[in-house]
């Protein structure tokens, strides 16, 4: 009963957790390409006026703008999903890495553990060889225990280092969309 | 060179409208120059610790500019773009119709050419009409450069404008004046410096 309360808790919620991190952070400004699955996170940014939150028409516009900010003062992150974050091999090899700057991106991973459309799961298998090939640091987070703790040291690392981060969220840690038509 | 009669302007030269952009900036304004030509012509026009060149990441030299209008709303930023990198990215302009920074100055140098990959002509060379196109993406501020004063008159009239300012100009097809050098850590380091997020080296 306990433990199924503490899953249900609001202030233990992966969203939760991202929301409260980036605080923490002072994390402020947050484009985003939307996504099923980071709905709830999306809406509580909208609702937190400590937040900058707006919808962009493509991943790689996000990354522009979260690069200027950056450069501007402004620290950020971009929420995507999986195939959004396949369109992004020249922005981050271009802007990003050589420029040295500290991109925050959660991927919200589809394609994987159940995945019901073909396009979703062959796009998913590109993600970590470009995160790979271009040295990038990247985390697959899994369980709630550690989210908090991955989430707060990666946005540490990637400013501290000057380089790009991709937190990938597993469906094991939020669920993940399941087919339902 | 484009026959669409909606560019029915005086045909102008990149680096002269640059220099004339530039010669106006008194206040540590930032200027995010396009990858190529456009800030092949910023450096040349006077290289300034407040301007940005890229590098790479063809079309996203509005959204960089709107980073850092955002991040800054004190500061005037303008941004410089070619129209075949706008058309890869034209919906960064809704993006920041949206968002109305009202800080944020778009300058679109269209010759209707892929000037730096060998001048083919860009799709909508012949047909889109990049003005138009801004105007129906949300940004009403949108307007033709009619000649070189007029264009002046524009980039001032930007500067106190209640919301973004698009200013379309066409261009002939003479390759950009100088080279800007190509160290990107140095690059981001100078402007951040300029726009006083670091402390000098």
């Amino acid at each position: 009963m306990a433990v199924a309360e503490e899953k249900t808790s609001p202030e233990k919620s992966w969203h939760a957790i991202v929301l409260q991190t980036l605080k923490r952070n002072d994390i402020r400004l947050v484009p985003y390409v939307p996504d099923r699955v980071l709905t709830p996170l999306i809406k509580n940014l909208h609702a937190d006026p400590f937040f900058t939150t707006f919808a962009t028409t493509r991943e790689e516009e996000a990354v522009g703008i979260v690069s200027g900010a950056w450069m501007g003062g402004m620290r950020s992150a971009v929420l995507m999903q999986t195939s959004g974050f396949a369109t992004l091999a020249n922005v981050l090899a271009s802007l990003a890495v050589p420029y040295q700057i500290p991109l925050i991106m959660f991927v919200s991973e589809r394609g994987t553990l159940g995945e019901f459309n073909y396009g979703q799961s062959l796009v998913c298998r590109t993600m970590r060889p470009v995160l790979d090939s271009l040295a990038m640091e990247h985390h697959t987070a899994t369980r709630i225990d550690e989210f908090e703790f991955i989430v707060d040291r990666s946005i540490k690392q990637a400013v501290a280092t000057q380089a790009p981060v991709a937190l990938i969220l597993s469906p094991l840690l939020t669920g993940g969309k399941v087919f339902d038509k | 060179m484009s026959s669409n009669p909606a560019r029915n302007t005086k045909v102008m030269n990149r680096f002269d409208l640059t220099s004339r952009l530039v010669a106006k900036l008194k206040h540590e304004e930032a200027v995010i120059g396009g990858i190529g030509n456009t800030n092949f012509d910023l450096w040349a026009a006077g290289h300034r610790p407040q301007n940005f060149y890229m590098l790479g990441s063809m079309g996203l030299a509005f959204p960089i500019a709107l980073g850092v209008a955002l991040a800054q709303p004190d500061r005037r930023v303008f941004a410089l773009e070619g129209d075949g990198s706008l058309l890869m990215q034209l919906g960064a302009l809704s993006t920041i119709a949206t968002l109305k920074p009202k800080n944020l100055t778009l300058v679109v140098m269209d010759n209707g050419i892929y000037q730096i990959t060998g001048a083919q002509p860009t799709p909508g060379a012949a047909v889109a009409d990049i003005v138009a196109i801004a105007v129906a993406s949300g940004l009403t501020n949108s307007s033709w450069a009619a000649d070189e004063d007029d264009f002046e008159r524009l980039i001032e009239a930007s500067m106190s404008a209640a919301g973004p300012t698009l200013i379309g100009v066409r261009i002939d097809d003479k390759p950009g004046t100088g080279t800007t050098r190509r160290d990107p850590v140095q690059i981001r380091e100078r402007f951040m410096h300029g726009i006083g997020v670091r402390e000098p080296l």
